[in-house]
């Protein structure tokens, strides 16, 4: 499949931005607890493999937080 | 996009000071389902990735009202030795986003698509918000799977298990 038929899939479970944005605080965390964030939001890991800005608030925000803790 | 200098402290004041509005605003809807600083790093990090967006424009030199179709396969790293496998597949695309996409649909499609406007950045120039327009552009290609689909460029979505 090439990247034009890749990016014209959708997946109906995308949780879009809002919700991930509300939530990400909360999946970061558990992220950092490898408390495996993808089974309880599946929803949101789906958004976060399609949404470009929402993926890089999501990795600076696991960035902010690692820095904070070491 | 490099920021630095005067320019990367002034964004930097900004951020921390609208993120400190944000969640002074936002204290009530505090539940606790992360520590409160992980909570408030999130604010940060929105306007961080706002303010850098608003950037965008200062520098890109990028204009809304051009279209060029030309782009598209280098956009999707479609390889030209395999041109004849997704020629059709192009032209069909450009039709389907004439035909079925609507206005604002078809604006947001050719600014991100084409002319490679970050999300957030269209976002601040169109007033509008990060999830308004990433359903706008998710219903756009859904569509236009959907048409590439019925006129047989593409095959339809396999079965999802239950």
């Amino acid at each position: 499949m090439n990247g034009l038929e890749q990016f014209l899939r959708t997946d109906p479970l995308d949780a879009g931005c809002a919700r991930t944005m509300e939530l990400l605080d909360v999946y970061v965390e558990l992220a950092l607890a490898d408390a495996e964030p993808e089974r309880r939001y599946p929803d949101l890991a789906v958004h976060l493999r399609g949404c470009g800005p929402c993926e890089e608030d999501f990795k600076a925000l696991l960035v902010a937080v690692r820095g904070r803790a070491g | 996009m490099r920021i630095e200098g005067p320019e990367l402290d002034d964004l930097a004041h900004q951020a921390a000071a609208d993120a400190l509005l944000a969640i002074t605003g936002k204290l009530g809807q505090f539940r606790g389902d992360s520590r409160f600083t992980t909570w408030a790093y999130k604010f940060v990090i929105f306007e961080v990735s706002g303010k850098l967006a608003g950037h965008f424009w200062r520098k890109s030199g990028v204009s809304l009202d051009a279209e060029d179709w030309d782009r598209l396969p280098d956009r999707f790293a479609l390889d030209p030795e395999r041109e004849s496998e997704w020629h059709e597949l192009v032209l069909a695309v450009r039709r389907a986003v004439d035909d079925d996409l609507s206005e604002r649909q078809r604006a947001i499609f050719v600014a991100i698509v084409l002319n490679e406007v970050p999300l957030d950045a269209l976002v601040a120039e169109l007033g509008s918000n990060r999830n308004a327009i990433y359903k706008s552009l998710f219903d756009a290609r859904r569509k236009l799977r959907a048409r590439l689909v019925t006129d047989g460029h593409l095959d339809p979505e396999p079965a999802r298990r239950p």
